[in-house]
């Protein structure tokens, strides 16, 4: 198991099943029902491990979760959600909202160092359980408790937390509702979603219906559900509690990332059309093995969005104007993108002002909500952006409500701009650096559309005086290498230029190959640029190196085995038409009934397997495709909390 | 490249030619051995009339002379060699018209229900491969890689259409992407080569290793006048073409980088664009012939069927001074 537990010199034993210990057999009670001392709860916990030195897993019967509701009064803000949060995992592109809102950092940004490690310390393996409404459990120590709203849920999870049991048993005594069985799941999301629902019609009255109401997809629901569910769990004053175990729970329990949204589900495109900004066209001749993504918004939508930004108020400018740049596609390419959209936040959030009666960090998080699924309707978000987001997310849900507003969004902006700086700016630095050292003179480079990283590592070693060709593959129907192409002439690099077809006939004089990536997952698969695995592909059959070149900001914890599962989809007609070329006219007149029988599909992005790539240059140093989801998963903490 | 391919002119004719010749050189001697074993070749015809033979020849370079200076006989042989040899290419120009038929026949054994199949350019034996198997009602998708930089996939998927079948048009770059829900790839070939490697339209390397990672057929369509008695060494450069620039950049926007003139010590801009590409013999599956299907290991057998031994090099007549 995990290293980081205590080893026994008693081996366990897992008791699986109803287990009464000699404590009260109700005990998740005393949290749900509020009532019964604290110390209820520890005779239980403390006493297992004394009566036998055996301490079993203890599963308690499964409770019913509307018990719990009736703790949370009130907590839950739910932003804007109309629909009734039926589905707590549903979302496009849930940047691990599970992780969002299932893991809180430590409360207080005082106490942030220490108090983070001993809730690690102490908590020892919370699995999971503690569903993100009980954000309200936390450390036994290093925290101001003061509770407030429901000291006895607070006391209670307290009490548990006390004994540093590493095992599930704490998971199963702490849970306020939930049959802990190490995998459950589904139960959990279950309860979350049910407890979220109960909360959100609780405090439906309260919930502020911000711009998220022109979210089109639960993507950015969820998240604000997730997010605004911890810290608003309990009142302010006790919002600096937020989950103690959360945070372990969260990395045990593998926060499995929710499913995005599939668009051929009738009755969630439905409500998305229904809040939807720009016109959902349908697609003409959707393609029967893509009907799960949303169909390509094209630059034809320009003048009817343009026409509506006197009706988008509560859509800052600048993030109207990204999302327009978005839609044009003059805006493009991982780096670019994010950083235009955290610009763009940072000014929103300059002009912010809580409106009354309402507090910073909901009110603050529910706009964002709404701003970034303005941008998904404009062009879906891509993985990196998904963890931007989800960090700016965390970082306005720990905001100490003890700042003054203009201190806090000053401490956003700060924030946003080391987010930048570090994982961007700085990053790139980095592997440049680190990949400027894999070019030895006389080398052959090939690329392949147009990373701004690979072109970055490109100038550098130029810079440096290495003799290198560079080989530059483009293709249709971006025709992305033409402006690498020229950036590159431009400063004095000999270059090749051909299309992708004509890999093979080129590659044997390569020697190495290097390749941008908009995301790599958990399981090695870069999610890039389409025709990035062919040249991947090709490169390994003639034994040619493949170097993908990456930050870490953009690996994200799911999984993907093909390019259909998740993809993107361009326009049709730009495969139609080939600019610059008149003499391929051969589809302009079709009959209606031939035009029925033609699909066209642009895929934006593919996924490249593992096997075919060689080394991943990134941030953190120059790694094996394996080496992912360690990244992801140990780093991953430190990104959020920065 | 191509070795001349000469279709078996009949025993009979060239046994009754031969009877009539006067002198029999050593050659001539041993050209007669053969040719009772083998089919004649377009070599041992012309040596066993070397005399008649040579009035062909220089006959370009105005030897008129010295045909008119031979008996009446031998002009009749010229003559009837010239009409051998018409005959036989005619019979070439027929094979290459009804091959196709003859390929599409076969495609009802091979396509059958729901399946889905990718191709990339355009070459009318697949085409016909697939028409026929549409009015075999047989249901089935296709994908149409475009085929860049010429962009034959277009008109393939425009008759595809108008024929009736459902096409899905895509980029080259998505066929990787693509390729896992496909069941089989078709394509035509420009040759064989004599190891069963192919020389196909540019991106059919890259097809062909994605079938290949996922298990898919790949299944090459080729007349048996395709085939090549010659073995590929390094065919990427020697059995290839490159076209012009022009298609993949347009001069206009990087005139200033691609003139070699320009005289400031300007970096060169190399523009390449091969027309074909090497697709080596263990990609490929199954080769559909006139003749049926083939492994490719067993393509060079074929070769002996339309290629005599002797006309695999052409070899030019040492000068004999006639």
């Amino acid at each position: 198991m995990d290293a980081r537990r205590v080893t026994r010199a008693v081996p366990r034993v897992r008791q699986v099943g109803f287990f009464t210990p000699n404590a009260p057999p109700e005990q998740p009670g005393p949290v749900r029902s509020q009532s019964g001392p604290p110390n209820s709860n520890s005779p239980p916990l403390s006493g297992s491990p004394a009566s036998n030195s055996l301490s079993p897993v203890m599963i308690p019967p499964p409770r019913h979760l509307s018990d719990n509701l009736g703790a949370r009064t009130g907590a839950v803000p739910v932003p804007g959600r109309a629909n009734a949060g039926d589905h707590a995992t549903v979302g496009s592109y849930n940047p691990a909202d599970s992780v969002l809102g299932l893991e809180s950092p430590p409360p207080t940004r005082i106490g942030d160092g220490e108090s983070s490690e001993e809730t690690e310390s102490s908590l020892g393996w919370y699995r999971r359980n503690n569903p993100a409404k009980f954000a309200s459990s936390f450390p036994g120590g290093g925290f101001d408790l003061s509770p407030v709203k429901q000291p006895e849920i607070v006391s209670g999870v307290e009490a548990k937390n006390q004994p540093p049991e590493k095992n599930e048993v704490q998971k199963g005594q702490a849970s306020s509702s939930k049959p802990s069985k190490a995998k459950t799941t589904k139960a959990e999301r279950r309860a979350l979603q049910e407890s979220q629902r109960a909360a959100k019609a609780a405090s439906k009255a309260e919930a502020n219906k911000s711009g998220g109401g022109a979210a089109s997809s639960k993507t950015v629901k969820q998240p604000s559900q997730k997010k605004d569910a911890p810290p608003v769990a309990s009142s302010v004053a006790t919002s600096e509690r937020i989950g103690v175990d959360r945070p372990a729970e969260k990395e045990r329990k593998k926060d499995v990332p929710p499913p995005r949204m599939q668009f051929d589900d009738e009755s969630r495109v439905g409500k998305a059309k229904r809040r939807s900004v720009l016109n959902q066209t349908e697609a003409r001749n959707s393609i029967e093995l893509f009907r799960h993504l949303p169909p390509h918004k094209n630059g034809t939508q320009l003048p009817y969005l343009e026409s509506k930004f006197f009706e988008l108020h509560d859509k800052h400018p600048a993030v109207y104007k990204v999302g327009l740049q978005y839609l044009t596609g003059d805006l493009s390419g991982g780096n670019a993108r994010c950083i235009a959209m955290l610009q763009a936040f940072q000014e929103a959030i300059r002009d912010y002002s809580t409106p009354p009666e309402k507090t910073l960090i909901r009110d603050l998080t529910s706009k964002i909500g709404g701003f970034v699924s303005f941008l998904i309707e404009c062009r879906p978000l891509s993985m990196s952006m998904g963890n931007a987001i989800r960090f700016l997310k965390s970082r306005i849900a720990k905001l100490p409500p003890i700042l003054s507003e203009s201190e806090a969004k000053a401490a956003l902006c700060s924030d946003i701009d080391r987010f930048i700086n570090e994982k961007i700016v700085l990053a790139d630095k980095v592997i440049v650096r680190h990949a400027a050292t894999k070019i030895r003179d006389g080398d052959v480079l090939l690329t392949y559309g147009s990373s701004c990283v690979v072109e970055m590592i490109l100038l550098y070693a130029h810079e440096l005086g290495k003799q290198f060709r560079v080989v530059v593959v483009d293709s249709r129907p971006m025709l992305e290498g033409k402006k690498l192409l020229r950036r590159l002439v431009a400063k004095g690099l000999s270059c090749t230029y051909t299309h992708l077809n004509a890999i093979s006939y080129i590659m044997h004089e390569v020697t190495r190959v290097l390749l941008g990536a908009s995301s790599i997952l958990s399981n090695g698969t870069v999610y890039s640029r389409v025709g990035t695995a062919s040249v991947a592909m090709v490169a390994y059959a003639y034994r040619v190196p493949v170097l993908i070149c990456c930050e870490a900001y953009k690996f994200h914890e799911r999984v993907q085995l093909d390019s259909i599962c998740f993809n993107e989809l361009g326009d049709p007609d730009a495969i139609a038409k080939v600019p610059g070329r008149v003499d391929v006219n051969y589809l302009d007149n079709l009959s209606d009934k031939q035009k029925e029988n033609l699909k066209l599909l642009n895929l934006k992005y593919d996924a490249t397997p593992s096997d075919y790539i060689s080394m991943i240059v990134t941030d953190y140093g120059m790694i094996p495709p394996t080496s992912v989801p360690v990244i992801v998963r140990e780093y991953r903490k430190e990104y959020l909390l920065i | 490249m191509a070795g001349l391919n000469l279709s078996a002119v009949s025993d009979d004719e060239d046994d009754a030619d031969r009877d009539d010749r006067p002198v029999l050189s050593a050659a001539a001697v041993a050209a007669a051995s053969r040719s009772t074993l083998r089919p004649p070749s377009l070599q041992t015809l012309l040596e066993d009339v070397p005399d008649s033979a040579a009035v062909p020849h220089t006959s370009s370079s105005g030897g008129d002379s010295e045909g008119k200076s031979k008996s009446a006989d031998k002009s009749s042989r010229s003559r009837k060699l010239k009409h051998d040899v018409i005959e036989a290419v005619n019979e070439l120009i027929q094979d290459i018209n009804t091959c196709h038929e003859q390929i599409a026949e076969q495609a009802v054994e091979h396509i059958h229900q729901n399946e889905v199949i990718l191709t990339l350019g355009s070459s009318r034996t697949v085409l016909e491969f697939l028409c026929a198997a549409k009015e075999k009602k047989r249901s089935f998708r296709v994908f149409v890689a475009e085929g860049a930089p010429r962009y034959q996939g277009h008109l393939l998927a425009k008759e595809l259409v108008a024929r009736g079948l459902q096409t899905t048009l895509i980029t080259d770059s998505a066929v990787f992407a693509m390729i896992s829900r496909v069941n089989m790839v078709i394509v035509g070939a420009h040759a064989v080569m004599a190891n069963g490697g192919v020389i196909a339209p540019v991106g059919l390397n890259m097809v062909a290793l994605a079938a290949q990672k996922h298990a898919v057929p790949f299944v090459v369509l080729a007349g048996s006048h395709k085939l090549c008695p010659l073995y590929p060494h390094n065919p990427e450069v020697l059995l290839n073409e490159l076209r012009s620039p022009s298609e993949l950049l347009d001069f206009g926007e990087f005139s200033d980088c691609m003139d070699f003139g320009s005289g400031n010590g300007a970096p060169l801009l190399h523009v390449v664009n091969p027309t074909f590409d090497y697709v080596p013999p263990k990609l490929v599956s199954l080769f559909i012939t006139d003749t049926g299907g083939h492994n490719p290991s067993y393509m060079y057998r074929l070769i002996a069927d339309y290629y005599s031994a002797d006309d695999l090099v052409v070899q030019r007549r040492p000068t004999s001074g006639n």
